[in-house]
């Protein structure tokens, strides 16, 4: 069974423009792909891409149009109880009630996942202090501590609920260099000692090349390949991954047209 | 399979009492702005009650005036908890980015509403008590029959019917971010309208009239009323209806939610921002 399997799956948003005139923009367009267990894979794709409308439907957050998702064999849209119970997620923005310290952040965060409050007074520490997070600060009020801090925070969250597919949508992205590194070797860990699935989505080549076993590029909704990163460069005859993508769109990656931008918007 | 259904149980109301402990925690953090907001809350009541002042009659007159006043006006705050806060089940957590954490959560979404449901109904009792004895004290309000006992008998059940409209007022927000919130304040006042919040229902145009007997507000008025100034019991006149538009309510407010909540994943609105 794979942790993930993707068939022909397809998103759509429509966004209604001056009261009746209604757009419509594929956000994903019918991608097929599948991932084993322990497996980590990176998807890199430029803003609006989609790749975190793949981790949203995913995470059952989304409604699909089209094809099928499956973790661990459920299906996505129609068991989503059971997929909730084996996925957590860390995104770009680590989103927490401010006023509200890590440890209560954690312990809300937790119950949802049926830790007990005696539960969770033993695991949050040993956890915080497993992604580096300074114990005596962990009653304090999220509003007070640097992004790097709170990103360790947003770890933790996902740590705590032992889940065994991890989907991680741009982690690093605004860190300094060192918190970055923290967070890589993190999730190396979580890969190492728990078993965990990872599906990586970043803009950060060096981070998918250095995290993954395989990479994918998925521009303008499309999966153009997923493979590991030594025959995405051989496929291309290139020494790097930027240079593939140049291969495979014609663009740079830095190079964002105003469709780019609108695509990020729309979704 | 008992072990595994106790097993979801439990899991359910671990969630719940996480939704409850949150809740509180916030509370807590935003105590300043608690008190300022009962000052206000204070404040609109007196305004209200000063009405009853200014009326020249008998003083056993004036004070029965004031004290149904004071009743709407507790009401009036209560139902304003009570939607507030299961708004808040969407509108904070969008606010502060966390409802996309929230909402992907294995915890079933009749938990999740009722566990804020069951905070607001405790935490609007605790406020609206407590403005209930301010504004009494200030107006030197006498009760000597008051059934206090049967009045909160008669909130608890109205308080069922008061969640599965909030329920539905709650999805708001999830439909239109920006004005969602201030829609649950005109299903508030439009209740109330029609429930005879200050005066009788039967003032009202017959149409209201019609309207008012499909409203909980109309028996928990008409029942708080009769137990605080002249110390009747709970009346089974009051409870029935209000058990009736409970059991309508709660599942209605549940499948309206769950719809909205359809609604927001099919177009991506489940998430931090628009």
């Amino acid at each position: 069974m794979y942790a993930v399997e993707v068939h022909n799956l397809r998103k759509e948003f429509v966004r209604r423009e001056k009261g009746v005139r209604t757009r419509r923009r594929v956000a994903i367009k019918d991608i097929s792909f599948t991932i084993e267990r322990g497996e980590c894979v990176a998807i890199l794709g430029q803003n609006g891409s989609g790749k975190s409308t793949l981790v949203r439907l995913l995470s059952t957050l989304l409604l699909h149009d089209g094809g099928e998702a499956r973790v661990f064999g459920h299906d996505a849209f129609k068991e989503t109880r059971a997929v909730r119970r084996l996925v957590n997620r860390v995104s770009v923005e680590a989103s927490f009630f401010k006023k509200m310290s890590a440890a209560e952040n954690l312990a809300y965060a937790a119950r949802f996942y049926g830790m007990t409050p005696r539960q969770t007074r033993r695991e949050i520490p040993v956890i915080l202090e497993r992604v580096g997070f300074p114990s005596d600060r962990r009653g304090e009020a999220m509003e007070h501590l640097s992004r790097g801090m709170q990103q360790k925070v947003a770890l933790a969250r996902a740590l705590l609920t032992s889940p065994v597919l991890l989907l991680l949508d741009e982690p690093t992205t605004g860190l300094d260099p060192r918190s970055k590194l923290e967070v890589q070797d993190f999730i190396r860990e979580m890969r190492a000692l728990h078993d965990a699935t990872i599906l990586l989505c970043t803009h950060d080549m060096a981070e998918a090349e250095a995290l993954a076993d395989r990479v994918g590029l998925l521009d303008r909704g499309e999966l153009l390949f997923l493979e590991p990163v030594d025959d995405v460069k051989d496929r291309f005859g290139v020494d790097t991954l930027e240079e593939a993508f140049f291969a495979a769109t014609g663009r740079t990656f830095e190079d964002e047209t105003e469709e780019d931008k609108d695509r990020e918007v729309f979704a | 399979m008992v072990a595994q259904a106790a097993a979801t149980i439990r899991h359910e109301l671990v969630g719940l009492g996480g939704v409850v402990e949150r809740n509180w925690y916030l509370v807590k953090r935003y105590v300043w702005w608690e008190i300022a907001f009962f000052l206000w809350t204070c404040a609109n009541t007196l305004t209200i009650v000063f009405i009853a002042k200014g009326i020249h009659a008998p003083p056993a007159l004036q004070n029965e005036l004031a004290t149904k006043l004071l009743i709407g006006g507790v009401i009036w705050a209560y139902l304003g908890i009570i939607f507030e806060i299961l708004t808040e089940t969407v509108s904070w957590e969008r606010w502060e980015g966390t409802i996309e954490y929230t909402f992907m959560a294995p915890l079933s979404r009749p938990v999740h509403l009722f566990g804020m449901g069951l905070f607001a109904v405790a935490y609007g009792v605790v406020r609206a008590s407590a403005l209930f004895v301010v504004i009494a004290s200030f107006f030197s309000l006498h009760m000597p029959d008051a059934n206090f006992a049967a009045a909160l008998l008669l909130l608890a059940v109205a308080s069922v019917s008061f969640i599965g409209i909030g329920m539905m007022t709650a999805v708001l927000p999830l439909i239109s971010p920006e004005k969602g919130t201030q829609l649950g304040f005109i299903a508030q006042g439009l209740m109330l309208v029609v429930s005879g919040v200050y005066y009788s229902v039967d003032v009202l145009p017959q149409w209201m009239q019609w309207i008012a007997t499909i409203s909980p507000a109309t028996y928990a008025l008409r029942g708080i009323r009769a137990a605080i100034l002249e110390g009747t019991g709970a009346q089974w006149a009051d409870i029935w209806p209000l058990l009736v538009i409970g059991a309508v309510s709660v599942p209605l407010g549940l499948y309206v939610f769950r719809t909205g909540e359809r609604y927001a994943k099919r177009h991506g609105k489940l998430k931090r921002s628009g």
